[in-house]
């Protein structure tokens, strides 16, 4: 128990520190960087609570997807971050009261209400005891019978925001010599060969 | 030591507040505006996944699985849109996103 406890503490503290740095260091190379330490402490906090499989989908869908589509775009555009920096000290009075009002705020709200319990037998879709069925067998089987539209719905957001990328940043440049396979196929010898009679003791 | 549910709400609700701090103290930098909105996406799967832990209901985290199908989308749409406008403008400064004023 104290070795969880520990962990969630080590866990916690990364997460929030690295959080922090996300907003605040100068380099975005940077900031993506800890945005990538962010969520491998997240995830570490999801195996602590026993959700094994989003904790592995957190590593390879922000990590292998996000961080990196991040990186592209940071490093793909020039732009002069110096100049954006500016007026970062004026907001952050600002920003600072409200954000410590909202974590105030949110703490007391905890501190406040008693945690809820579910009645037994009351839970939506229950977990099966851990010793039985794994974390992903268990997610699998509500998520392909019980949550199934829910699950085509999340491809179809998915196959939209592709399509929508994909539409966005496609452009059809002028000027650029492309491959036409029906020109090639079509091309006889009688077209590509042009047969000169050359006099003896003449040029072309 | 135990560490219950109100430990993860209240780690949940430092990383929003951190959040929605970015978003102000970045006013000008949209990429860092960006990745503040993830943070905040994530918050909420913390919290999410914590309820689902501690009241020992599957349900909460296929509803993790959904934001985080959101979260993805919605960076690959936001930085799409981000490079055709540097692509246009030559500038991703937010004060200079003004085309559709009028």
């Amino acid at each position: 128990m104290i070795i969880q406890a520990m962990a969630f503490y080590l866990f916690a503290t990364v997460t929030v520190a690295s959080a922090v740095m996300v907003i605040s260091v100068r380099n975005p190379v940077h900031s993506v960087l800890f945005l990538i330490l962010t969520f491998f402490n997240a995830a570490g906090l999801f195996v602590l609570l026993g959700a094994e499989f989003l904790a592995m989908i957190l590593v390879i869908v922000y990590v292998g997807a996000v961080a990196v589509l991040f990186l592209f775009v940071v490093m793909m555009l020039d732009i002069d971050f110096v100049e954006l920096r500016q007026g970062f000290l004026n907001y952050l009075p600002v920003g600072g009261a409200i954000g410590f009002i909202l974590v105030l705020e949110l703490i007391l709200v905890l501190g406040a209400s008693s945690v809820i319990q579910v009645p037994e037998g009351m839970a939506a879709s229950p977990a099966p005891p851990l010793g039985e069925v794994t974390n992903t067998e268990a997610l699998g089987r509500i998520l392909y019978t019980d949550y199934v539209y829910l699950f085509q719905t999340a491809g179809l957001v998915l196959l939209v925001a592709m399509i929508g990328a994909i539409v966005l940043t496609l452009r059809a440049r002028e000027g650029v010599r492309r491959q036409n396979i029906s020109d090639q196929v079509a091309r006889t010898p009688a077209l590509g060969m042009e047969l000169k009679d050359v006099k003896p003791g003449q040029g072309l | 030591m135990e560490i219950g549910i109100s430990h993860y709400l209240t780690l949940a609700a430092i990383l929003l507040a951190i959040g929605v701090l970015g978003i102000f103290i970045n006013r000008k930098n949209i990429i860092i505006i960006l990745m503040s909105v993830e943070l905040i996406l994530l918050s909420v799967n913390i919290n999410l996944v914590a309820f689902s832990s501690f009241l020992n209901d599957l349900s909460g985290q296929v509803f993790a699985l959904l934001v985080l199908t959101v979260a993805a989308g919605e960076a690959a749409i936001g930085l799409a849109i981000l490079v055709v406008y540097f692509r246009n403008r030559g500038s991703i400064a937010v004060e200079d996103i003004n085309l559709m004023k009028g």
